[in-house]
């Protein structure tokens, strides 16, 4: 007896069935009893009886123990058999079982990359940090759009929220830091001091932020640093604690150094270093933040109790924002707190990626259904040809329960085979989500741990049964009275199987079509995305020089300005120069404000006048390719001592001006009258995708910002004039950095980089499912055609040429693409809404998608039968007649 | 563990299966019987009758449970189930054909 039979049963007898034991001995017991009784009969005395009766049993113990084995063997001696017959069935047929590996691999490791994409990016994105399924993020709002929040109103909620166990604030940053030669500027968090704490996690050196470390203008210069920088900038140095580093223009100590394998609470990117948040003005500058209620900068996070809902918790803030606007109505009136769940986080990149990894999972999904409607239906057509095996087997007396146990073995041999491989396909795409974002720094890790797993192996179980169970239904036709019959000829389309069969072919059409009408419609909408023109000049050089950090005051920063701007107008090869305080399509924020508008009555519902507006330097129309329809642009003289002025767009005069021509009128902006001194077009601001909207431009000297971005419109390529740059600003200070520099046309495609990512991974798998689609249909009406050569002979001999074969084959496969269509057209009409705002300017019933798709897929499909059809023309019908 | 050939096993089986279908039976009874109807020719092993016993019923082919016998003793009864009585129709033909085509091989030769 084997070791894997023994093993287990061993083990077993260790947890013996009390009652079954009783049982035996019992039922031996009535034998021996009955024996006795007969011996007795016979003349035996009772002793000599006992004995004669004990001796024709063998020993009652050795009887006990093989009716155990007898009982518990077969269980695992049939698996351990089975799987051996499977492994022989499978290297049998290497072509079927690679394919049908090869199918599973691409879905279950299509299916565990997607999961672990959502697991490491919306459910589970922040490594380490403890129980996130209970953290939320919070967020203001004002008249129901999202904005910041403020520390004070913060500090309000901490303290009133019941429902909360800890809030924290995790801003995203970025400094420029210089050890040694290099210097580089890398992104962190200005965090709240209960930061380390509330999310759980502690630093592998020195300490986390104390209590009190969060208060005070600038008064605690402390600072954690990650692991990474701890390793790469201080080469791991033990003695880190306690040392100072600048950090932008303050010098800070280093109180802590954060666990390998901790990136911070951002989805996108990975945090390097935390500051407590009284450091705020030494990042963000603008003066004291941490007092003024009506400066909103805070992105936070809320740990919520255990046992507490989202809706309590928003409730019960709800309730406290109520209070803090009653209270403080000069900042607050008309402002909310929302909470969020962390999958949807507005603030970072995780609500941005939400429809995309939606869209991701139905895919996915769908590949799943058409690779096992696919191998399932190869394994069917394989089960025909093992019909006689089968057969045999019933005969000699193997149950159909047996069969069906060796049929999911097989199903499991192929489909742990297809996990296995899927696992290894998702380990190496975890991280691949980030390929799509190219230019983009961003960290989107995925992440396999134990959920993703369970959830993988689900899926293989799932397919296990799928596929097994498809030529299980084949072996409840098996008729015993056929045994040893050949193969029985068929009519076309005329048995139970072929029913089935089809249906697993329609199956697949279906998904197909609903993959490639989607994918269709996303290439549709990114395209017009793309076309459509931003309103600005896209062949425009973007870069910051970031002077707050480095200390630079008002003053400083306008002389510092000034330069920089003649020595790059007067570089070889540029055409304009301007700065502005916001890129178009960036991540940024623009200004806005309430404004006033001579003969305007703002409408009666206390609809907002709050609009949009950029704050830009002279030249700045003529560098980004705005057209100016009247007016001036803004010039040098346009200071902070001359009258304010304002430039407006089309959409602002058509609804404040009502289209009359609006230069020489007022506006009020912050509560000052300016006047209006040219009218621009229209552009985008925020999205490709954005209706019009009212928006105005003033001049960076009067609504002063120490950082601006500096536009640059030359035919240089990059490299020189980057390099150029960095020049022309070292020559003021040579301890200056650049941000990184790209092009306004890549910052438009960084805009639309989750509609690419869509559209890329469904035309993908779409391809992948047309493919198995046509290899499905391709497989049925080969199979059809060499069941049906009888009928097809007959048919031949009766006088029909080969077109009418032809057409006969074809219009059998044809009727199945049909079948699928319908129903993947009708699915269509209804599933394809839920892309939603994914769609730009396409309809999600557009008929050119519908059209497309359709006629790809009856393209395709006419292709998949054509060869079934074109060996049916050359059946011979003598030898077709004859092999009856 | 000693294990007998398949033969035997097998034919074993088709034994009790067939005393089986008469009516519900204990082990000594069906020992008992195969006696009689083979006048006394084929002796059933008893170690071997019990695991045979269990390992139908394993399969599915045979039912137990608990009963009296006739001397008012608990005995446990074991009747033949539909799987079974099919396998015995099956088991049946199988062994008429093999028997016969042994016994046309024997008559040539």
């Amino acid at each position: 007896m084997r070791w894997y039979y023994k093993v287990p049963l061993r083990l077993r007898s260790l947890f013996r069935n009390d009652k079954a034991e009783q049982d035996l001995g019992e039922e031996l017991q009535f034998h021996l009893q009955s024996q006795i009784d007969e011996n007795v009969a016979r003349g035996m005395n009772p002793q000599e009886a006992r004995r004669a009766a004990l001796h024709a049993l063998g020993g009652v113990e050795q009887v006990k123990e093989e009716c155990r084995e007898a009982r518990e063997m077969n269980l695992i001696e049939n698996f351990v058999r089975d799987l051996r017959l499977g492994l022989r069935m499978l290297r049998r047929n290497p072509g079927f079982t690679v394919l049908a590996i090869l199918c599973l691999t691409l879905a279950i490791g299509a299916n565990a990359a997607v999961f672990s994409w959502v697991e490491g990016i919306l459910l589970r994105p922040y490594p380490l940090v403890s129980n996130q399924e209970r953290l939320v993020a919070l967020a203001g709002t004002v008249r129901g759009e999202r904005d910041e929040t403020s520390w004070p109103d913060l500090l309000d909620v901490q303290r009133s929220c019941n429902l909360c166990q800890a809030l924290f604030v995790s801003n995203i940053t970025g400094a420029t830091v210089s050890v040694g030669e290099r210097a580089q500027v890398i992104t962190g968090s200005i965090v709240s001091a209960n930061y380390f704490d509330a999310i759980g996690v502690h630093p592998v050196f020195g300490r986390g932020f104390e209590p009190g470390e969060d208060t005070g203008r600038n008064a605690h210069p402390v600072l954690v640093i990650s692991y990474h920088l701890w390793q790469t900038r201080f080469n791991g140095d033990p003695e880190i604690i306690g040392k100072t580093q600048r950090f932008d223009n303050v010098v800070h100590t280093i109180v802590g150094v954060a666990p390998e394998g901790f990136y911070g609470t951002f989805v996108g990117r990975e945090m390097e270093y935390w500051v407590p948040a009284s450091m705020v003005e030494a990042f963000y500058g603008g003066g004291d933040k941490l007092e003024d209620r009506g400066a909103r900068w805070c992105e936070a996070y809320v740990r919520l109790k255990p046992g507490v809902t989202r809706n309590q918790a928003q409730q019960e803030i709800s309730a406290i924002a109520s209070r803090l606007e009653a209270e403080y109505p000069a900042t607050n009136r008309g402002r909310g707190i929302k909470v969020w769940p962390l999958w949807n986080t507005p603030f970072n990149h995780a609500s941005h990626l939400l429809p995309t990894l939606e869209i991701m999972v139905v895919v996915a999904v769908f590949v799943l259904f058409i690779v096992c409607a696919n191998v399932g239906n190869l394994l069917l057509v394989r089960s025909l040809a093992r019909r006689h095996e089968m057969t045999v087997r019933l005969a000699v007396g193997a149950s159909r329960g047996r069969l069906l146990r060796q049929l999911l073995t097989e199903g499991l041999l192929l489909s742990a085979c297809g996990a296995a491989g899927g696992m290894l396909v998702a380990y190496w795409c975890r991280h691949a989500l980030v390929l799509f974002f190219p230019g983009d720094v961003l960290y989107l890790p995925g992440q396999i741990d134990s959920r993703v797993l369970g959830l993988s192996a689900a899926v293989c179980l799932a397919v296990t049964l799928a596929v097994g169970l498809v030529p299980a239904f084949q072996t409840r036709h098996l008729a015993l009275a056929e045994t040893l019959k050949t193969e029985a000829s068929a009519v076309m389309g005329a048995r139970g199987q072929a029913w089935f069969r089809s249906s697993l072919v329609v199956l697949q059409v279906t998904l197909s079509f609903l993959l490639l009408v989607g994918a269709t419609l996303l290439m549709q909408s990114l395209s017009q995305i793309r076309a459509s023109s931003p309103g600005f000049s896209t062949q425009v050089f973007d870069t910051s020089i970031p002077l707050v950090t480095a200390g630079y005051d008002a003053p400083r920063a306008k002389m510092f300005q000034d330069e920089l701007i003649q020595r790059v107008r007067a570089l070889p090869g540029i055409e304009a120069a301007a700065y502005a305080r916001v890129v178009p399509l960036s991540y940024q924020s623009y200004s806005s404000t309430p404004i006033a508008v001579d003969g305007y009555e703002p409408p009666a519902n206390g609809e907002s006048t709050d609009e949009l507006y950029n704050e830009v330097s002279p030249d700045y129309f003529a560098t980004m390719g705005i057209p100016l329809i009247s007016g001036r642009e803004f010039t040098p003289a346009d200071d902070e001592n001359a009258p304010r002025v304002a430039i407006v767009n089309q959409t602002m005069v058509a609804r404040y001006w009502l289209g009359q021509n609006p230069i020489g009128q007022r506006l009020q902006v912050k509560g000052n009258w300016v006047q209006v001194v040219g009218l621009v077009k229209d552009s985008k601001y925020y999205s490709l995708e954005e209706p019009p909207r009212p928006f105005f431009y003033v001049p960076l000297r009067q609504y002063f910002e120490i950082e601006p971005d500096i536009h640059i419109r030359t035919t240089q390529p990059l490299q020189t004039i980057q390099s150029a740059l960095l020049r022309e600003v070292r020559a003021l200070d040579p301890n200056l950095a650049l941000y990184e520099m790209i092009t306004l046309q890549e910052q438009v495609n960084r805009s639309t980089s989750e509609q690419l990512v869509a559209v890329t991974l469904v035309a993908l798998f779409g391809g992948l499912a047309l493919l198995l689609a046509s290899i499905g249909l391709y497989g049925v009406m080969s199979y059809t055609v060499s069941q049906s050569t009888r009928e097809l002979g007959l048919r031949m001999a009766l006088g029909a040429g080969p077109a009418n074969l032809l057409r006969l084959v074809l219009s059998r496969g044809l009727l199945l693409t049909a079948t699928g269509l319908i129903v993947g057209i009708a699915l269509a009409l209804l599933l394809t809404r839920l892309l939603g705002n994914l769609l730009f300017h396409v309809s999600p019933r557009d008929p050119l998608a519908f059209g497309a798709a359709f006629l790809v897929m009856t393209l395709a499909s006419t292709a998949a039968c054509f060869l079934p059809a074109w060996r049916a023309t050359r059946t011979d019908p003598m030898r077709a007649l004859r092999a009856e | 563990m000693a294990k007998p050939t398949d033969l035997v096993q097998g034919t074993l089986d088709l034994l009790i299966l067939r005393t089986l279908a008469l009516q519900p039976m204990h082990g000594w009874g069906i020992a008992q019987r195969i006696r009689q109807v083979s006048k006394e020719v084929l002796q059933v092993n008893q170690g071997a009758l019990y695991p045979a016993l269990h390992r139908l019923e394993q399969q599915g082919w045979i039912r137990a449970k608990w009963g009296e016998s006739d001397n008012n003793r608990r005995a446990k009864f074991y009747s033949l189930t539909a799987d079974g009585a099919k396998y015995l129709r099956q088991e049946q033909a199988q062994w008429k054909r093999l028997s016969s085509a042994i016994g046309l091989v024997l008559e040539r030769s």
